[in-house]
């Protein structure tokens, strides 16, 4: 596959200057044009199938056989079917972790649009060092997440951390943020922080869409800034919101970086995706690895993000027609 | 008018410093020494400068690994995507449209699923642990996001700038050398930046196919050595994490422009 397309680049790069030139009939010229596009394409074509279809049908192949340690080295491991995804669904904590999963994702894109759309109303009227500002809400979003994860960890540290400095200012007694019982909230507490810049890019630039002369001729009516927002900003916003959660979604279902960092998925902040990490990768558990079950949760992980992504991928094509 | 003006960016101001307060707790952390840093003073008035020294001694192997696979990334990512977007926008390509179809799907793709299926293709090959394998790997998070970007750039080519070049008898390899890349140099520099970026802050490829690298592992595995340590060296390790965010801090000083272009360019990542 590989030789046959690197073969037939060189060709197709050397024709166009020969046939299309000397033979300028529109068949022989359309069909050079063709060889080339396919050329230039092929690069492109043979790394999607390389890096992209081939680790996703080793990820399949991985979860239908039952592989351990040893015969993840050797091969040779026996084809199970569906059998380590029966296992994997039948586990008692799989439902619990799928439940997890939803709150971490629903909380955490909800309120990253309310608070992302807030700030985008906020910052729609240029003021002095509005651009400046912008530009700084970018940092959580640009910085490598292993950064904010173990700062949030430190300002999360139960016995000095800022946050329960904070709270003891309060007068309220000090929170185990990372236990097994609060992990949850507190990777979602971190998880919004990083994705606010996020919402708050798309949603500005949603906003910049809209005509000022609605609201100029809404404010001759009399119409004050909340009945604007409500009957101006939120319904033609519409169409960006939808794509803004729903992109949220996808990307948040599959988050482990963050989750794992902080807690590495421990008590309620496991998720399906540091669930599977964890299976494959954890750390100092080569004894315990299992490649087989956490391919199979990776692939239904897989499964409802291409989903989404397909309804995603619909809404927007209805926008552009 | 005028007044109303300043409380808008006093407000802005207030939010901002809320925002980043994580980041400043990192910088006044990594300044603090060893023994008040438990005490979470709001500045660093036990001033140090020691956990550099310690970030120079140990962590130059990782910095330098992180260079090196940023490049690689980056040259990889633009090889691939410049001549592909080029031929999606301007050339009649067969099923291109489906094409840009699976570039979508693919950046919705779970990582960990990814990660799966290249340990165990690395495993099989053995260029586990290698800088070429983890470049590779990172190149996913970037090639899909750079043709998209490309395209939507070269589509805005007007067609008359080309099809002139290919009246003067210019293939379109030529076309694209001398009319297309010079056109599109600061989309390549958007792409360069955020390809880069993602490179560098990778932990999840970093931690699967590269965990057993030694020196040749990424800076931010450096970070993750600390969280995995006995007694959790706090001064060190967010003077790590501040010396790992200078690229993040470069891109928004001195690039901010190609940052909002890659945004407004439809540049969606999470």
């Amino acid at each position: 596959m590989t030789n046959a397309a690197g073969a037939g680049a060189p060709l197709a790069t050397t024709q166009p200057g020969g046939t299309g030139a000397v033979n300028p009939r529109k068949g022989g010229r359309h069909r050079t044009a063709n060889w080339a596009a396919v050329a230039f394409v092929a690069p492109l074509v043979i790394y999607l199938v390389v890096f992209y279809a081939y680790p996703l049908i080793q990820n399949f192949a991985l979860s239908l056989h039952r592989y351990d340690r040893a015969t993840f080295v050797s091969g040779g491991a026996p084809f199970v079917g569906l059998g380590i995804y029966r296992e994997v669904i039948a586990q008692p904590r799989f439902w619990r972790v799928v439940s997890q999963t939803a709150t971490f994702t629903l909380v955490s894109i909800s309120v990253q649009y309310v608070i992302g759309l807030a700030l985008a109303v906020f910052f729609q009227r240029n003021f002095r060092l509005s651009a400046i500002l912008r530009a700084l809400f970018l940092v959580p979003w640009l910085l490598p997440v292993i950064v904010s994860g173990t700062t949030w960890q430190w300002m999360m540290n139960p016995d000095n951390g800022a946050l329960n400095t904070l709270v003891g200012w309060f007068g309220a007694e000090p929170i185990w943020w990372l236990s097994a019982h609060n992990s949850l909230r507190s990777v979602i507490i971190a998880n919004i922080w990083l994705g606010i810049p996020f919402n708050l890019v798309i949603l500005y630039s949603g906003l910049q869409n809209i005509p000022r002369s609605l609201y100029e001729a809404a404010a001759i009516d009399g119409a004050g800034a909340w009945r604007q927002f409500r009957s101006i900003t939120l319904p033609l916003l519409r169409p960006v919101t939808l794509i803004t959660l729903l992109l949220g979604l996808v990307y948040t279902l599959k988050v482990v970086d963050i989750i794992w960092i902080m807690t590495t998925g421990t008590g309620t902040s496991q998720t399906l995706a540091t669930w599977s990490y964890g299976l494959a990768f954890g750390k100092g558990t080569s004894g315990v690895i299992q490649y087989s079950e956490a391919s199979a949760i990776g692939s239904l992980l897989l499964m409802v993000a291409v989903v989404f992504g397909f309804i995603y991928i619909a809404i927007q094509r209805r926008g552009e027609e | 008018m005028a007044s109303r003006g300043w409380w808008k960016t006093l407000t802005a101001v207030l939010l901002t410093a809320i925002m980043l307060f994580p980041v400043y707790w990192m910088v006044n952390v990594s300044l603090t020494n060893r023994g008040s840093i438990r005490k979470s003073q709001l500045l660093p008035f036990d001033f140090t400068l020691d956990h550099y020294r310690v970030v120079l001694r140990d962590q130059l192997p990782f910095l330098t690994t992180s260079l090196v696979v940023g490049i690689g990334t980056v040259i990889l990512t633009l090889l691939i995507a410049a001549p592909a977007a080029y031929a999606l926008a301007k050339l009649p390509v067969p099923g291109g449209r489906y094409l840009s179809f699976v570039l979508i799907v693919a950046q919705m793709i779970p990582a960990v699923v990814m990660a799966m299926g290249f340990y165990s293709i690395y495993n099989q090959i053995g260029i586990l642990d290698t800088i070429p394998g983890l470049i590779l790997a990172d190149s996913t998070i970037a090639v899909p996001f750079a043709v998209m970007l490309f395209t939507a750039f070269i589509r805005g080519i007007p067609n008359e700038l080309l099809g002139a070049a290919q009246v003067d008898g210019a293939s379109s390899w030529r076309c694209f050398r001398s009319v297309v890349l010079p056109l599109s140099r600061n989309s390549s520099i958007t792409v360069a930046l955020f390809a880069f970026l993602w490179s560098w802050s990778d932990f999840l490829f970093a931690s699967t196919l590269d965990r057993g690298g030694g020196a040749m592992r990424p800076i931010t595995l450096g970070i993750y050595n600390y969280i995995g340590a006995q007694n959790q060296e706090w001064g060190p390790m967010m003077a790590t994490a501040v010396v790992a965010s200078i690229p993040t801090a470069l891109l928004l000083i001195l690039a901010q422009k190609y940052v909002s272009a890659g945004i407004s360019a439809g540049a969606i990542k999470d």
